[in-house]
Order: structure tokens, then sequence, then C-alpha cells
């Protein structure tokens, strides 16, 4: 399978099972898109005339094609079935938790889709106690995993920073010697955000996601205080200080759209342009009753928004004052294995959720979901778990009856299993909407990628 | 190939005899917690 789109003056041809991407030019695109179901006489006399090329022009560029061919890069067969068949099969291990250590919040974001911290069900800030039996249970239930995730969420996981530290702690007291690599990583809205916090995080956090929606006016229309005072001026001081102290470590300022900022672009800008380089938006994922949910109208200037969006990076790069979008990160020479590529997230398998009471679900988006509620940290995975474990183990982008034809699928992984119950009452279902807004995201990426290409990037055949 | 520039990038049909060690980062803990990508992932194992 073939993918071929273009941006702006490149055109690109991704070849899907190989993983290859082509730029080439507009003969060799004509030529490319009609290959495998034309005959060599069907493509000179749709293409000579077009381009005016001569027959020898076609078959040098033919004969190209069938080079890259040969060597795996064009037309590369799907060989993964058998492999999205035995992921069906695994015996899956632990790897990640999604330690909720404060099912509260000090915000009060109307559109957040934790029901403001308590996710529809009793507020509460997880014990020492029960986040240490969290960490054994991922321990005892990692099997050969060496490295493994631990992020504190909630809610605001610093309305229970106290608990937090101590949890790092111990997680790092007992990790050597159970040769395990723990990272930890906090997602906060920064109200909490203290220089004590700040030193403890660029020490012990591998990873610190904080959420601004962008300029002020849309940052406080949804992320206000319970008395409906907007936090953008908290906040942003904050977050410029902790990202001045953070260095070069891992962090990522992180902002939702909606409905009533479809010009999101201009919040990644602003977050720039105060900034913070190291950037994501995400486009809100809410009940399609909502007023602030993504309509069919909004999908032509969205996509549009993504391309404006690749521009821009493009040119703030060319003038050394670039950006990272985390939906435009692609790693084509160190990226994913084919099994990453196929399973995806680990929703119900290798990653759980634990609630401030220890009970586990498939991931923070099932949180009180009670159809979707594991078990606990004490007793293990319910028969109820069991069941749905293999629900969630049986999901990968070969299974997923979306993802069939879709071009994507190994950038995705088939998508977010939340998002596909949530679309279509089915962790096997998949969420259009997304997807459309995903593949763009993913030819974007790669225009963003291909406009710096260097010799070192290009490939050459061995003679 | 005067008409067609390919990039390096990994071998995914490669990766099927190597990859698989499950020791990279879970893609939901990174950033997004409400979406799914697993491209923008490095692999643990290939050195850059």
């Amino acid at each position: 399978m073939i993918h071929c789109f273009k941006f702006d003056d490149k055109n690109v041809v991704l070849d899907v099972f190989s993983g290859s991407i082509h730029l080439v030019d507009e003969v060799a695109y004509d030529i490319i898109e009609m290959y495998e179901n034309s005959t060599r006489e069907q493509i000179i006399e749709a293409i000579v005339p077009k381009h005016n090329v001569t027959e020898a022009d076609i078959d040098e560029c033919i004969s190209d094609i069938e080079a890259l061919r040969d060597a795996g890069k064009l037309f590369a067969p799907d060989k993964y079935e058998g492999i999205a068949i035995d992921l069906k099969k695994k015996k899956y291990t632990l790897k990640a938790l999604c330690l909720h250590v404060a099912h509260t919040c000090n915000l009060n974001c109307s559109y957040c889709f934790a029901a403001q911290g308590n996710f529809n069900g009793q507020c509460g800030l997880m014990s020492y106690e029960v986040g240490k039996r969290a960490i054994d249970f991922l321990i005892e239930n990692s099997g050969h995993h060496h490295n493994l995730d631990i992020d504190f969420f909630g809610g605001e996981p610093l309305m229970n920073w106290e608990v937090v530290k101590q949890l790092v702690k111990y997680g790092r007291s007992i990790e050597k010697a159970a040769n395990k690599n723990i990272r930890f990583t906090l997602t906060t809205n920064g109200i909490n955000l203290t220089d004590e916090v700040t030193e403890f995080c660029n020490e012990e956090m591998h990873n610190v996601v904080l959420s601004l929606d962008g300029r002020k006016e849309v940052n406080d229309r949804f992320r206000v205080d319970r008395q409906g005072r907007g936090s953008y001026d908290i906040i942003v001081p904050k977050f410029q200080e902790f990202v001045k102290k953070r260095g070069d470590k891992s962090y990522y300022m992180r902002g939702t759209f909606t409905h009533f900022n479809t010009d999101f672009t201009n919040d990644i800008f602003h977050m720039a342009d105060l900034g913070f380089k190291e950037l994501s938006m995400e486009p809100v994922v809410t009940s399609p009753e909502s007023p602030s949910a993504l309509t069919e109208e909004d999908l032509p200037i969205l996509m549009a928004e993504y391309e404006k969006l690749a521009r821009e990076m493009i040119k703030r790069n060319s003038e050394g004052n670039g950006f990272t979008f985390y939906h435009y990160m692609l790693d084509l020479t160190c990226g994913p294995c084919i099994y990453k590529r196929i399973s995806g997230c680990g929703a119900g398998t290798e990653y759980l959720a634990v609630t401030p009471w220890g009970d586990l679900y498939p991931c923070h988006q099932f949180v009180n979901d009670p159809q979707y509620k594991l078990g606990d940290i004490f007793e293990g995975l319910s028969d109820n778990g069991k069941e749905k474990r293999n629900e969630f183990a049986q999901c990968n982008a070969y299974t997923r009856e979306g993802c069939k034809d879709c071009w994507a699928k190994l950038y995705c992984s088939g998508g977010c299993a939340a998002n596909g119950y949530h679309s279509q009452g089915s962790v096997a279902g998949i969420y259009e909407y997304g997807c459309k807004l995903f593949r763009k995201r993913i030819e974007c990426a790669l225009a963003v990628k291909l406009s710096s290409v260097t010799e070192e990037d290009i490939y050459h055949p061995e003679n | 190939m005067s008409r067609i520039i390919t990039i390096n990038t990994r071998d995914l049909n490669a990766s099927s005899k190597n990859g698989g060690c499950g020791e990279c980062q879970t893609s939901c803990q990174s950033a997004c917690k409400t979406s799914c990508g697993v491209a923008n992932q490095s692999c643990e194992k290939t050195a850059k």
C-alpha cells in the first residue's frame, strides 16, 4: 500500500508497510500512482503529453520504481498479519501505571473529561499506603520489562504533593534490587507549582506535562477556578520559571482546543512566543451535544490550521527559532518497531490506571466506568478484569475493522481504545473524526520533516 | 534516480526480526492523554 500526497512544493510517496518515504517530482508522482494498475503503454499514453517527457524518460523512471520495489522500499507487501495474531495471544505483563493520586482539582474546567477531577465519583486523595502498594503491584506484575512508567495524574496531582514525593522516594528505594528503571512523569495545571516542586521534578521526573490552552482569553474560557476566575495570569509565570530551570530535560506544554478556538494555531504560536518550545495541542474529545464539541463544519478549518502550523514551523525552523509540536515529531530512523506500531498504547494490558482507593481501570479515560473496573491492586484482576484485559488484547491496528484500508494505521497503531469506545460503543471501534485529524497531522509532520532533508538523510542503494 | 529521492527510514519489515522488546515509553504517558500516536516514540534499542 502506498499513500501519495502533495504539500506545497513537495510530492510525497509513503510506502506503508516498509515505512519508506520518497520525495518525487511530478512525473514520478503520477507514474507511481498509476504503476500498480496500469501497463507501460497506458502510463506512456497518459504521462508523455501531460508532462512533455519522452518514452525514454518514462522507462528510466519505471526502472527506478522497480529497483525500489525490489529493494523492499516501494509497494512492499503486508507481512504483519501474523504478528498481529501473535499479539492477540501474547501473555501481557504490566509496564505502566497512571496513578490518580488526587481525584480533586483546584481548577474547575468545564470541558474536563475527568469531571473537574473526580471522574464523576467521589473526591479523594491517594494515601501513601495505596500508592506504595500500587508500585509493588507494578513491579510484581512487570515480568521482563526493565523500564517502567509511572505518571502522577489526577485531578491535580500537586494537591497530593507530599504523597507524590514519598512515592518517588519509595520507587527509587526498590527499583535497583528489582532490576527495574522507573520513569516518573507528572501532569499538572501549574496552580501549585512552587520552587520546591520544580526542583524535585527536575531531579526526579522523566517528563512533566504542563497544561495551558494558549492565549489568555482561550485558556481562561475553560481553565478557571471554583470562583470562575481564569488561571492564565497565575500559571504562565510559574510555567516560564519552571521551564527556565528545566534545562534540557523533557517537558511538554499541553493544551486542548475546542469548537471555540478552531484557530488553535494562534494558541500554539502564542505558547512558542512565551518561550515554550515543546508543545502539544489536542482536539477536545467530548459528547457531540457539548457546545465545545468539534463539528463537521469545523473539520476543513482544522485541516487548514494544521497546514498553517506546518508552514510556520518550517519557517521558524529555518530562522533558528523553531519549536516542537508533539504530533509532528517523527523519528524516521530510530522510531518504533513494527510490534509497537501494531499494538499501540497498551491500555488494559500493559498500562493500567489506579484510583486513589486502588481500583484498577484500563486507562485514565475509563476510570469510574463500572463496566471497566478491572479489579484492584490488593487482589489483582477480577474475573471481569481478566475478561476485559482479553478484550483489549484483541485490539490492535489489524483487528479494528475501521483501520483495514487506512494508510496511517502503523502511525496511530489503531487509535485510542477509549475514543473508539465512546464513539462506536466498543474498544475495538474507531473515532473517525479523530482519524481524519490524525491522517492530516501525519502528512503535515512529514512535510515538516522533509523540509530540512540533508544529504545524510538520503538513501543511496549499494551498487 | 533523477526523479525520486528516497529518505533513510527504519525498515519496518526488518524490525519484525529484532523488535518487540517492550522497553519503549508507554505512548499515552508522554503528552497527549487523549489520543494515540506511536510514530513520535523512540525505540530504546536503536542507537542514535
